[in-house]
């Protein structure tokens, strides 16, 4: 059962990782244009380095 | 606005410039950049963006533009000097219809604050239910003695913080309720989560078998995402209504020693010199100093005809010029407009739409006071059966989360947000949260004439009766003026495939009509006194050709696209349908016989409107009212729910429940099908609601629930809650 000592904290980090991922997306305002969002990634324009 | 086209007018500015137009402005000392807005309604893909982008980009002065798709607007970060207007022919050159967008009007939508923060809460809870119920399930499972205490006592570390940030609304507006000393649906919920958590910590300490953390945590996920839908929902409505308003933005142009000058209408002061050109629309109350034209009143007062006005005639605000630029000196200005003491009216009249509880409501006050004496009940009972207090406390805690609203919760929102997708997606905009309960009950229709069931534009009726030469002429001196006749007979000439005749030295006289010389003849097309025709009951307008006996052109109202199907659909399915105007008895009789309608009342004052709204009201009847202008805005705050068309008035818009956002009026019928539809899925989910607590409640009483039950008797209540809602889409 020693195993389950490992097996939790593991999954609290990898659920908090999300978690962490969420916060970070939703605080970069990247939800506010979710049809531009899904577009854009058709442009070539800026694909040999981000935009400035 | 240089370009004259009453028909962009009508339909995309309508916001009323007597309100003082918005918030006013705060002091700003020397900006930096100028922020601007642009509203791009035609793009529709990557191309759209790139275009876009790269040629509001190449514009000197721009530093950053970016293209929302999903709003279909660019916003646009610029050096201080610069201005929306500058940017919309390159927008325009790139073939994009564009238009102006006040964004202090949009600010609301900006920083949509609230459902951050409540997909935020959502995401903790969710987050901290997975993982405990990974750990509850194994206990369910089986686990014993020192695995079981250890899972309790860290999910107990997982759910007290989680709990503790994200029932954050519920402990704020439980404790609002409570100390108005009221219960509402928020004082329960508490009331089970506080009992939940402390109970379980309780049996966690004694190493007892049965805690309630999951329930706890999916109990707060399920009515946040409840209330998050809701907010969502209220949010895009909202978002769009303000992009109607940000469309009209208020400036006017001053006249200050005989130069123009561009202000907000906001600046404005009594006693100003303000020009209104062609097609512009009154900033202000006011006198005319000089100039000829006519005005069209219609969104006043429901007459369709324009009116003449000259020096010295006194002018309201909200009141559109149609043929010659006019001088005004202001004499009211902002809230002191006989438009907005209009709009004051509505206010009034709104406090009877607050009277209205919803089902939630009605509900909600059968559910809290019951949930609190049954789990009450059920502690006593047991309480006194065992004089074991933990027992008792146990066993109140599971009835309380075994009845606590998840159900309840979902099955309004759910409900309410697919309903209003599908209409807004159909064209109508759900302003209110109570608006499609409200019109699932209406039995009684109640239309406005002129911009509601008629475009308020005139369509040329008698074009078989004109010689194809008389036509032609009448078409070239038509193209010299801007008003609504003369653009119906220019419209009526091009769909006829006549080309305008060479007529010379164009003039237009305004308050009369236009003149010119063809052939050697001076030919005149304007109004019967001018040109000594007889005056007549119809809307005419007359052309002479220099021999002294004028033709006539008759016109009607044009239908708003829909119309008659419309009327035809709402009696069709057994509600009383009315016509109610300010406009002349005439007019309102030939188009009430054109749609077949026997109940109308013409040249009603606004008072009339609402007091016949009222009175229909007081007989029982369940009214809907449709209206555009500011004579309505007083019936449609009576009515017991209203639509307005998104060409109406600000004031309109804002005293109605749902906005129409396209020309057609067939949507109303299908939301008055789709309001029942939505009402009868919201009982079905309460009826669900209720069964799954009928099964459930006896045997929390019972003493035994398991937090295994509780957790399916929630989840599947829920999850079918939702299920039920989506098969509105």
């Amino acid at each position: 059962m020693s195993v389950i000592s490992y097996l939790i904290p593991i999954s609290l980090v990898l659920g908090g990782l999300g978690l962490w991922g969420f916060v970070y997306t939703l605080r970069s305002n990247q939800y506010e244009d979710p049809d531009g969002d899904a577009r854009r990634i058709l442009s070539d324009e800026w694909d040999d380095h981000p935009r400035p | 606005m240089t370009a004259v086209d009453p028909d962009y007018l009508r339909h995309q500015t309508a916001v009323c410039p007597g309100c003082a137009a918005g918030p006013t402005e705060p002091v700003k000392d020397a900006p930096t950049e100028a922020r601007l807005a642009i509203s791009l309604p035609t793009i529709h893909c990557q191309a759209c963006i790139s275009a876009v982008e790269r040629g509001l980009n190449a514009v000197p002065g721009v530093r950053d533009a970016r293209v929302n798709l999903t709003l279909k607007r660019a916003l646009i970060e610029a050096e201080p000097e610069m201005r929306a207007a500058d940017l919309i022919p390159v927008c325009e050159g790139l073939g994009y219809e564009a238009h102006e967008l006040d964004l202090t009007a949009l600010s609301a939508t900006e920083a949509d604050k609230a459902g951050r923060d409540l997909l935020l809460r959502l995401a903790v809870a969710g987050f901290a239910s997975m993982n405990v119920m990974l750990l509850s399930i194994s206990v369910w499972s089986g686990a014993t003695d020192a695995t079981r205490d250890m899972f309790h006592w860290i999910s107990a570390a997982i759910t007290f913080p989680a709990i503790l940030y994200a029932a954050q609304p519920f402990f704020k507006n439980a404790w609002s309720a409570l100390r108005v000393r009221r219960l509402n649906m928020d004082v329960p919920i508490v009331l089970a989560l506080v009992l939940a958590l402390v109970t379980s910590l309780w049996e966690t300490t004694l190493s007892g078998e049965h805690a309630y953390f999951d329930a706890a945590l999916t109990l707060t996920f399920f009515l946040l995402a409840g209330r998050y839908l809701d907010h969502r929902t209220r949010a895009v409505a909202r978002s769009a209504a303000e992009e109607l308003t940000a469309l009209e933005v208020p400036r006017a142009l001053r006249l200050r020693d005989g130069v123009e000058e561009e202000v907000a209408v906001s600046d404005l002061r009594e006693g100003d010199m303000v020009l209104v050109r062609p097609g512009g629309r009154m900033p202000v109350d006011g006198e005319v100093v000089s100039g000829h034209s006519e005005l069209d009143r219609s969104l006043l007062t429901g007459e369709t005809l324009p009116v003449a006005t000259a020096p010295g005639d006194v002018v309201s605000a909200g009141e559109v010029n149609l043929t010659g630029p006019l001088t005004l000196r202001a004499t009211a200005v902002g809230e002191e407009t006989s438009l907005h003491r209009l709009a004051d009216l509505v206010a009034i009249a709104e406090s009877g739409r607050s009277r209205y509880t919803s089902l939630a409501d009605r509900a909600a006050k059968l559910y809290a006071p019951g949930v609190h004496i049954l789990s009450a009940l059920a502690f006593l009972g047991w309480y006194l059966f065992t004089f074991d207090m933990r027992t008792a406390l146990n066993i109140a805690a599971a009835v309380l989360i075994i009845t606590c609203p998840c159900a309840l919760g979902l099955a309004v929102p759910a409900v309410t947000t697919a309903a209003s997708g599908r209409l807004f997606r159909a064209g109508l905009l759900v302003k209110h949260a109570t608006a499609l309960e409200r019109l699932a009950e209406v039995d009684t229709v109640v239309f406005d004439k002129t911009g509601t069931l008629t475009e308020g534009q005139p369509e040329l009726v008698n074009l078989d009766q004109i010689p194809e030469q008389d036509l032609a002429v009448a078409a070239a001196l038509a193209a010299g003026s801007a008003h609504p006749l003369a653009q119906a007979i220019a419209k009526a000439a091009r769909a006829a495939n006549v080309a305008p005749a060479a007529v010379a030295d164009l003039r237009e006289v305004p308050g009369f009509g236009v003149e010119g010389h063809w052939q050697g003849h001076r030919v005149r097309l304007g109004r019967a006194s001018w040109l000594g025709a007889p005056i007549s009951r119809q809307t005419m307008t007359w052309l002479d050709l220099g021999s002294g006996a004028p033709r006539g052109f008759g016109f009607v109202d044009a239908l708003r696209p829909g119309a008659a199907e419309t009327v035809a659909a709402l009696k069709a399915s057994g509600k009383s349908v009315l016509l109610i105007s300010g406009d002349s008895a005439p007019a309102v009789q030939d188009l009430a016989e054109r749609l077949g309608l026997t109940d109308w009342q013409a040249e009603a004052v606004p008072q009339d409107k609402s007091a016949r709204v009222q009175a229909l009201s007081e007989a029982g009847h369940k009214v809907l009212m449709v209206g555009d202008g500011l004579n309505d805005t007083a019936a449609l705050a009576a009515a017991h729910v209203s639509i307005s068309p998104a060409s109406a008035l600000d004031a309109a818009r804002v005293a109605s429940d749902i906005v129409l956002l396209g020309r057609d009026l067939t949507p109303i019928h299908a939301a008055c099908g789709v309001a029942q539809k939505a009402t009868r899925r919201i009982r079905e989910n309460f009826r669900i609601a209720t069964l799954y607590n009928v099964i459930a409640v006896p045997l929390a009483v019972a003493g035994l629930a398991t937090p295994l039950i509780a957790a399916l008797a929630m989840s599947t209540s829920s999850i079918t809650v939702s299920l039920n809602a989506l098969r509105l889409r």
